[in-house]
Order: structure tokens, then C-alpha cells, then sequence
């Protein structure tokens, strides 16, 4: 599960990383309010306002409407309501959203911690992940903040340290050093560096994270560490044991179809094509959207009906992919375990009734469990169904339907 | 010879007296596997479906001799079913349940070390030597017995696989099904290496997915020992697009190398014979051993 900045925000600082601080708003007349509580909390006078989407590159993104980016600097309490005015209800479009951009519902307005001292202010980059090949978590930290870390990883992958974790003992005093030095970082702020990465790791650990993305952390001009910017990716099978966690999910940020199918108890991601499809099983269901390509024709979506397919969850798929006007032909791929074939077929057959007029080819390929039965089933509904038992069936069919 | 299981695994069901214990320890049973009890924590002592319900492993071991687990226990508690069966003396532990978290996973698997046993799952449909044993949720009935070994992260692309072998006159030797999670307790290499080894396996199934590098690692090793058996390959996922979860956790496209379009590049040049869609495995793998 993704969440927003200030939500991660929220939860480094419930862990004790030091961060920007920030109040998050959702209108112009909120957000000087919230200038003025900041202004009183931490003595700032300039504010930064951060366009809350899901989605990086705000800074560089544009609204479309205003043509203000996503993220701006306000010089004083006036210029808060004004320039958080320009972003609020606005499409905010970044190299991350596609051309379509996100509605941006919440602003947060956070301190400027960029202020002159005795030091120069410096950025620097420190994420924690799951390393799958190593099956641990690894922390990886570079010297090259505020830049796109994959970047960095193409051009000068030697910028970037890593430090894996041992599952057994966690992290370990050395290692945050390790870093801390890598870094190249002395006296006071090696000092708050270690002890930032102490309760950042904490923070993950202790939320069952799959992802933090800390770009940058800033070394201010007084020599604090802090996190200017947060990434947080929960990961889904552990938010049973994190209801408060789970309360931040916010579905305004994802598609409302994939929101209606999850409810429907489907797994649905939608994609651009014009072939609708339906499956049960995960790398089946990817597997058909592969061939559907190499049949001349484009996936609409993904869709794995899971081990309990019925016609509730059939009907209830048909209804989600025919949203979809650039849907020309549905395949729906069974391959009968403990899934009955007959039972999926009669799941159709009631589907395609209850909806009414579904004016586009249907291809049905049950395979497995009951597959003849199955099969029996559509050709006696007399419905306008194209039967398949083989995969390379089911392929042609689509390739004839789109022709 | 088969690798894993095979007429003489002595099998405990851990989760038995469950909804879905009970349903697949049955249709295990019906297949002729060899179930010799099941372990459900506070229903020592019962009779479930015929056979002794034990409280512990431990007891399962010791009294009915068990030496393959199957685990259908709830996300929350089954790494920690996992690690009981390790603890137990378990020398084969299957995973079936799906949603454990990572964080669970990750500690398991680290437990595990320090036990001569292998672990295949999480989030897999089992592992099946047709004729045999059934330990797992396949439908028994699609595999027929053969010389051809299948290693797949997906459950129903294993069945589409292994019905498209045997309707090429080929069979089954044994699919092991290792999982869609990020962490598995056997990996593509791992399965792969069982089935070289096996005399009974002529040829391999590899079938994998977006995400990790569990593919590129196996087509390496299978290069470098020199291709000793033929292996056809398949990737879904060569429409997904990157960033999103597609249903499996560990289905995600986050660099350039686990994209299926870079994986199947690797296996090509290891020499594995590589199919661009999900309809050829079977007439690939026919055309693989007449050759």
C-alpha cells in the first residue's frame, strides 16, 4: 500500500526521525492557518507547499489548470493561501502520473529548512528495502540527494552504498557508522546521522514496510539531520496486525474500478487495450494477456477471479470490463483445480442474462475440472458464445473477433 | 526416483481440521497419498477424517512417523507452522497458505537454516509426482505419470502447462509449484537442480514471471552445467506494466532485469528454449525431445 508524504511523515516522527515539519491542508484558508501554526511552532517564516499525490516529480510537475508546479516556496503567510490556492483541486501532471495527471485533494505546508549558518546545507539520499535476492532488508544511501536514484545507479553506481541487514539481530551499531561514514559526514552531524538511521530502521521494522525512501535528508546549516521528503510502501499481507495503518489508505488516489472490483473480491488492474479478459490465477491471467498480444490484440486489464469463481464473480467482472467502451472482444480463460469448470459456465450464462445486451464476441476456454460439462453448458444457452477447449483456440478466436 | 515426494512420504497436514485442510487433505487422500495425520494445536488426541489429529509436529513425527508437512495454516500463524515443522524433524515442508508477510517470511527462512529440510512455497500450489503422491491443490487428474519435470511460480499456468505436455503424448515426472511471494523457501535454481539430478526427468518446464531474478539465476546455472537436459521457458507477464502488483507479491516489474522481456533474453542465451506464448509449451517441449 502506498501512502501520502505526510503520512509517512507522520509515522517517521511516531518513531523518532527527525523531520520537515509540516501541517497538511485541504483549502487555501486551511492552509494559512496551518502557516500561522508552523510559524508559532518552529519560528519559520518562509513555507514550502507539497502537492499530495501518490506520485513522484511533483516538484518539476505542472497543474495543468494554473500552471503552478507541485511543489512551490511562499515567502510569507499571504502568499500561503495564494499559491496553495493554484494546487488544490488542481491536475497535477508529472513524469510519474501520465498525461492524465492526479487531482490534488491535500497540500501540506511544511517549514523551510533550507536556512543560511554555519555550515552549507547538503542533501543526501537513504532508502530501506527488501533485497529479494539476499532475502533481507538492505539500507542503501548516497552522497547524491535529491537526485533520481536510478540515475545514480546507471552513471555512478559507485555513489551508492549498501548495508544489509541480518534478520536475526537487525541492525547493528557498526553498520549505521559504516554509513554514516560512507557518507562522509563528521562531528555533530555523523552523530545525528547515526542516529537517524537507528530510528528510521526502527521505523520500518516496526511497521512491516516493504519500502522507505528518504530524498532527500537534509543536513541542515546547523547540522541536524532530517527527512525533507518520505516514501512509504506497507506491505499489504502484514496491514492486519497495523488497523491504523490501514486507515491511511486513500482511495481517491486509486482507480475507482480496481476499488469496485477489490470490493467484488477481484484482482483487477486496469490497463489501455481493447480485449477484456478473465482469469483464475495470477500468472495464468498474465499469461493470457501475453497471448492476447500476440494475437494482434492489446490487454484492457488484468483479472484473476481467484480459486472462487462464481456467477457473482463473473457477473460482477463482466460488469467492471464492459465499463470500458474500448473493450471489443472478452476472453475468459478457466483452468478448472478446484475452480469447477461447469459451475464457471453457468456463472456466464447468468452474467450474460442478467446484464442484457452485451453487443461485443465473447470467447469462453474452459480447461480442467469439469471442462466438457462446462462446455456442454454454454453451447446449450444458445447465447452469442465462442467455445474454446486449447489455449491456441482461444488465441485464433481472439484474432478472428478483432478482424 | 521422483524429487520431493513419492509413494513412501509419510504426510502431515498442518492446519487439518480447517475448511480448507480438511477439503485438500481429503482430495489428497482420494489421489493415494500416503496422509498419515494432521496437527491442529489443542485437537490432540481426535480423529479427522480417519486419521490421529496431533497437538505438536513433534508427536506427528514421533507416532506416525510424518516426514512431508502440507501447511494450509492462516497467514498470521504459518511461519510460525513452518519453523514448528523444521523443529520436528519435517525433512519436506509445503506451503500453501498465501498473504504471509514478508517480515515472517524473511525470519522463517533464516530459522530454516539450521535444519537439514527443504521448504517449497509459500503461495504455491504444491508439489505433485503424478501416480504417487499429490501434496498439494492441484487437480490430480491433469497430470499424467512422464519423464517431464515442471517448475512454475504460478499455480493454474502449472496445470496449463502440464495438460499441454501431456496432450503432446509426453507426461509428468514431477511439478513443483514454488510459489508467487517475494521470498520462497525453494527458488527456480533450486527446483531445477532437484530435476537434473532426477534419472526419472528427461526434460524441464520453467515457467516463471515479472519480478526478482530467480529465472536469470537458474538459466545460469543450467548454462554453466552445461545444458544437460532440454528445458523450454516461459515468462508471463511480457504485457505488464511496471510498478504494478500483479495479483502475486512478488510479481512487479522494479528494474530493467526482472522484466519478462530481459528474463526470456537471459534463458535464450543459456540455451533454454523459450516460447513467447502460453499455447507452444507442450508442442516446444514434444519438439524439444524428438530432437
Amino acid at each position: 500500500m502506498n501512502i501520502h508524504e505526510y503520512q509517512s511523515k507522520g509515522i517517521l516522527k511516531r518513531f523518532g526521525v527527525n523531520i520537515q515539519e509540516g501541517i497538511v491542508a485541504d483549502t487555501p484558508e486551511k492552509a494559512a492557518e496551518a502557516a500561522k501554526q508552523l510559524n508559532a511552532d518552529t519560528g519559520t517564516g518562509w513555507f514550502v507547499i507539497k502537492a499530495q499525490i501518490h506520485a513522484g516529480g511533483r516538484g518539476k510537475g505542472k497543474v495543468k489548470e494554473t500552471g503552478s508546479n507541485g511543489v512551490v516556496l511562499a515567502k510569507s503567510i499571504d502568499e500561503v493561501s495564494e499559491k496553495a490556492g493554484a494546487i488544490l483541486g488542481g491536475t497535477l501532471v508529472t513524469h510519474q502520473t501520465g498525461p492524465a495527471g492526479k487531482k490534488v485533494n491535500k497540500v501540506l505546508i511544511a517549514e523551510d529548512v533550507y536556512y543560511p549558518g554555519e555550515s552549507e546545507p547538503k542533501e543526501y539520499y537513504i532508502s530501506i528495502l527488501l533485497d529479494r535476492a539476499k532475502e533481507c532488508n538492505v539500507i542503501m544511501a548516497s552522497t547524491e540527494g535529491g537526485m533520481d536514484i536510478e540515475t545514480v545507479a546507471a552513471n555512478t553506481p559507485e555513489k551508492i552504498l549498501k548495508e544489509w541487514i541480518d534478520p536475526r539481530v537487525g541492525l547493528q551499531g557498526f553498520q549505521a557508522r559504516k554509513v554514516a561514514f560512507g557518507l562522509g559526514l563528521e562531528g555533530q552531524a555523523f552523530k545525528e546521522m547515526v542516529k537517524f538511521i537507528f530510528a528510521l530502521y526502527n521505523a520500518y521494522d516496526n511497521t512491516d514496510s516493504s519500502m522507505f525512501e528518504i530524498n532527500p535528508v537534509l543536513k541542515t546549516s546547523d547540522n541536524k539531520i532530517l527527512a525533507v521528503d518520505a516514501k512509504v510502501n506497507l506491505d499489504d499481507n502484514a496491514l492486519y496486525r497495523h488497523k491504523d495503518l490501514m486507515e491511511m489508505r486513500d482511495l481517491t488516489e486509486e482507480d475507482p474500478m480496481e476499488v469496485e472490483a477489490a470490493e467484488a473480491g477481484l484482482n483487477f488492474i486496469k490497463l489501455d487495450g481493447n480485449v477484456g479478459c478473465m482469469v483464475n490465477g495470477a500468472g495464468l491471467a498474465m499469461a493470457t494477456m501475453d497471448m492476447i498480444k500476440l494475437s494482434g490484440g492489446e490487454p484492457a486489464n488484468f483479472l484473476d477471479v481467484g480459486g472462487a469463481a462464481s456467477a457473482e464473480t463473473v457477473e460482477a467482472g463482466f460488469r467492471i470490463i464492459l465499463k470500458e467502451p474500448s473493450v471489443k472482444v472478452i476472453l475468459i480463460n478457466i483452468f478448472g483445480g478446484i475452480v469447477r469448470c461447469d459451475r464457471v459456465a453457468t456463472g456466464v450464462v447468468e452474467a450474460y442474462k442478467s446484464i442484457g445486451n452485451i453487443d461485443i464476441p465473447i470467447i469462453v476456454r474452459l480447461q480442467g475440472t469439469n471442462a466438457e460439462e462446462g462446455a456442454k453448458i454454454i453451447e446449450e444457452s444458445g447465447l452469442k458464445v465462442m467455445p474454446a477447449i486449447l489455449l491456441q483456440d482461444a488465441a485464433d478466436k481472439v484474432k478472428q473477433a478483432l478482424n | 526416483m521422483s524429487v520431493l515426494v513419492n509413494k513412501d512420504s509419510r504426510v502431515i497436514v498442518q492446519g487439518f481440521t480447517g475448511s480448507e485442510g480438511t477439503f485438500h487433505a481429503s482430495q489428497m487422500m482420494e489421489y493415494g497419498t500416503n496422509i498419515v495425520g494432521g496437527v491442529t494445536p489443542g485437537k490432540g488426541g481426535q480423529t479427522h477424517l480417519d486419521r490421529p489429529v496431533f497437538n505438536t509436529v513433534k508427536e506427528a513425527v514421533e507416532l506416525a512417523g510424518a516426514n512431508v508437512s502440507i501447511i494450509f495454516v492462516p497467514p498470521a500463524f504459518a511461519a510460525d507452522a513452518i519453523m514448528e515443522a523444521a523443529q520436528a524433524g519435517i525433512k519436506v515442508i509445503i506451503t500453501i497458505t498465501e498473504g504471509i508477510p514478508i517480515k515472517d517470511m524473511m525470519i522463517a527462512k533464516e530459522y530454516l537454516k539450521s535444519f537439514d529440510c527443504v521448504l517449497v512455497g509459500p503461495n504455491c500450489p504444491g508439489v505433485i509426482t503424478p501416480g504417487e503422491a499429490k501434496v498439494g491443490i492441484m487437480p490430480g487428474f491433469v497430470f499424467k505419470p512422464g519423464k517431464v519435470g515442471v517448475v512454475s511460480k504460478s499455480g493454474t499456468l502449472t496445470y496449463e502447462a502440464a495438460d499441454q505436455v501431456v496432450k503432446a503424448g509426453l507426461g509428468i515426472s514431477t511439478a513443483i509449484g514454488i510459489g508467487g511471494d517475494p521470498i520462497i523457501g525453494t527458488s527456480t535454481r533450486q527446483a531445477i537442480e532437484l530435476l537434473m539430478n532426477d534419472p526419472e526427468t528427461n526434460a524441464i518446464v520453467m515457467i516463471g514471471e515479472i519480478g526478482g531474478n530467480y529465472e536469470a539465476e537458474a538459466a545460469r546455472w543450467i548454462r554453466d552445467q552445461g545444458n544437460p537436459k532440454p528445458v523450454v521457458g516461459f515468462i508471463a507477464g511480457q504485457t505488464a506494466p511496471p510498478g504494478r502488483r500483479m495479483g502475486h507479491a512478488g510479481a512487479i516489474i522494479g528494474g530493467a532485469d526482472d522484466t519478462a522481456e530481459a528474463k526470456m533474453k537471459i534463458m535464450r542465451e543459456c540455451g533454454i528454449t523459450v516460447v513467447e506464448s502460453p499455447a507452444d509449451i507442450g508442442i516446444s517441449m514434444a519438439r524439444a525431445l524428438s530432437n
